[in-house]
């Protein structure tokens, strides 16, 4: 790609010392260096550490995965994220990539910029704001759509916040908060799609829906797939909302829902610091390889 | 990412390309649009679904808005998207304000300081980083670029138990360092740092100043620096976003409430609300207060994003766009 023919070509082509560069190369980039390591690599390494000793620091090899892995709420946590998974990444590539279709069809100039401001809005009630909005929606007592909400069948925020209905309810704040940056993304790469493949697809006699199923849909795969990557590894981190319900509810639901939880609830509650960094690693060879898998493969950035 | 937050941050990391480049493929795909009207019941079906999700998106946000200038019983009873009174919202400040002696302006007092002490650094680390590995050859460059991108995809929660490890070990828990260290290590700052010098800025600008004998440093800091402003205010927004909006991180690191910042007090609020928890008795904060609460707590960050919609999506967009 460009970028990379430039910057080897002027390499190559650059007289003076290439050895001051490198040296001051080294030096603009050594406060960052520090930080990665000691906020990256360090943590990281040890959390490993953690995970394979015992408390008074002898190698136990695998004992602390088995003994967390055992742990009575372990399997409901990873089973309670993965379904939440589903739901989560199932909305944010239906809803998203089709609302970004039909702005990018329908809403032309100053309209469809101010609908694509006004889903991004709930973007800035990130983190714990907009679990406290979703309490007060959730709960029919105050909430605007209470009436929705009984014709559902829910009356109290009790039966509202079911342990059946959690994941749902996670997924409707996380999508209500996250969606909006991605349809902004998505309409920039709807309109990156050059022209003459669209009048193409319009000679050629396809409809809207033809259009964007062969044509639109097939050029943001690579868009997609970021974003479901993206979603899958912050998804699989969920804290934040759980714990929140948790407090909201006085323990009845939320308690314990999401691995993450469990990590948090075995270093703060149980004080077994080496089960909690067992589960930290686990989830950090999720981040990691979702992360290491898309800048490898999926050629979205180039690391020249 | 260390830095930034749980789910809803996935929206945060992206990449790059000018806001006047969007705005002109806007214009091209405008003109080709065209509108038979046999299509019409199938328009209004597609305009219907836009409608229903701008109520989606912007109900609640309203309805937060309006709930902070009611009563308790006005909120229960009255509907609810009526207004309350100017009076009610400044007798709602004061019962705010009144809960744990102010306990809610020192939260924002404590998120402001953490959020720009940790900016500051971000600019000062990654700016510099972003432009060395964008410009300048050294060894090991080509590590760092890869181990930044990993980094920086990864969920910031990820690391939160193992970074408690660490602090904990050197002492640091419960100082404020515990959080602004952290946050100060900013990936994606480094990478849309990058990215802007290797599309934006020719190294040949950079070669002239060499060869008119300008230091390595001169080079960054009066020919690349002054070209930057527009990335350092994108890396500073998100940076403060991210700063301002993380949940888990303090709420490992900072357990007292006179250190808490305002995303983890706000959150404690909750648990002297009746409605939520019945046993609070007179510490009790009500359900407009904490409504208002949740307002304070994201008007910053709100602002913010007011005025600064044109970094929003550039930021966004950035790195989508190097064919």
């Amino acid at each position: 790609m460009t970028l990379t023919l430039s910057s080897t070509g002027s390499a190559r082509r650059r007289r003076r010392g290439p050895a001051r560069q490198s040296r001051a190369g080294a030096a603009f980039v050594a406060a960052y260096v520090i930080l990665l390591i000691a906020f990256g690599i360090l943590p990281t390494g040890y959390a490993v550490y953690f995970a394979f000793t015992d408390a008074g620091g002898t190698f136990t090899g695998f004992a602390n995965f088995i003994t967390t892995a055992q742990d009575f709420r372990f399997v409901d946590a990873v089973s309670h994220v993965a379904v939440y998974l589903v739901l989560w990444l199932f909305s944010l590539v239906v809803f998203v990539v089709g609302l970004a279709l039909l702005l990018h069809r329908l809403a032309s100039g100053k309209a469809g910029q101010a609908l694509r401001f006004l889903y991004y809005i709930p973007g800035a009630l990130a983190g714990a704001a907009s679990v406290l909005v979703w309490l007060f929606m959730l709960d029919p007592t105050v909430s605007p759509v209470s009436s929705l909400l009984g014709t559902l069948g829910f009356h109290t925020f009790g039966e509202v916040i079911a342990p059946g209905n959690l994941a749902l309810l996670f997924t409707i704040i996380a999508f209500w908060t996250g969606a909006g940056g991605w349809i902004v993304v998505m309409y920039g790469a709807l309109n990156n799609i050059p022209k003459d493949v669209m009048e193409a697809a319009h000679i050629d006699g396809a409809n809207a829906w033809q259009t964007a199923w062969r044509v639109q849909i097939p050029m943001l795969r690579k868009w997609i797939v970021y974003m479901v990557i993206l979603g899958f590894a912050g998804g699989a981190q969920l804290f934040v909302e759980p714990q929140l319900l948790s407090l909201a509810s006085v323990g009845v639901a939320g308690r314990d829902y999401s691995v993450n939880q469990l990590t948090y609830d075995f270093a703060f509650q149980m004080n077994n610091i080496n089960g909690a960094a067992a589960v930290s690693v686990e989830l950090l060879v999720v981040g990691v390889s979702a992360a290491a898998l898309f800048v490898a493969r999926s050629g979205f950035f180039d690391a020249d | 990412m260390p830095i930034d937050t749980s789910p809803s941050s996935v929206a945060a990391p992206r990449s790059v390309r000018g806001p006047e480049a969007v705005s002109r493929s806007r214009h091209r795909t405008s003109r080709q649009r065209r509108r038979p009207a046999r299509h019409l019941p199938s328009r209004l079906l597609a305009a219907s679904v836009l409608a229903v999700f701008v109520v989606f998106f912007v109900l609640p946000v309203l309805w937060l808005v309006l709930a902070a200038t009611k009563t308790d019983q006005q909120l229960v009873h009255d509907s609810p998207l009526s207004i309350g009174s100017w009076h009610t919202l400044e007798a709602n400040w004061h019962a705010l304000t009144a809960y744990q002696d102010n306990a809610i302006m020192l939260w924002l007092r404590n998120s402001a300081l953490y959020a720009v002490i940790s900016l500051a650094i971000t600019l000062c680390v990654a700016v510099p980083a972003g432009y060395a590995l964008a410009m300048t050859e050294f060894r090991g460059r080509r590590a760092l670029l890869i181990s930044t991108l990993v980094v920086m995809l990864m969920p910031n929660a990820t690391l939160v138990v193992p970074l408690f490890l660490e602090i904990n070990a050197v002492g640091l828990i419960g100082t404020m360092w515990s959080i602004i260290l952290p946050y100060s290590f900013y990936p994606f700052g480094v990478y849309l740092t990058y990215i802007y010098f290797t599309t934006a800025v020719p190294k040949d600008l950079l070669a002239a100043a060499r060869m008119d004998g300008c230091s390595e440093f001169g080079v960054f800091r009066l020919v690349a620096l002054p070209l930057a402003t527009p990335v350092i205010a994108l890396v500073g927004f998100f940076s403060f976003v991210a700063n301002w909006t993380n949940y888990f991180l303090p709420y490992v690191m900072l357990p007292e409430s006179d250190q808490m910042p305002v995303q983890v007090g706000v959150g404690n609020l909750l648990s002297s609300v009746p409605s939520f928890n019945p046993t609070v008795g007179s510490l009790a904060i009500e359900r407009p207060q904490l409504a208002l609460a949740t307002l304070v707590a994201i008007t910053p960050v709100l602002v913010v994003f007011l005025f600064a919609q044109r970094f929003l999506v550039s930021g966004m967009l950035a790195g989508a766009t190097k064919e």
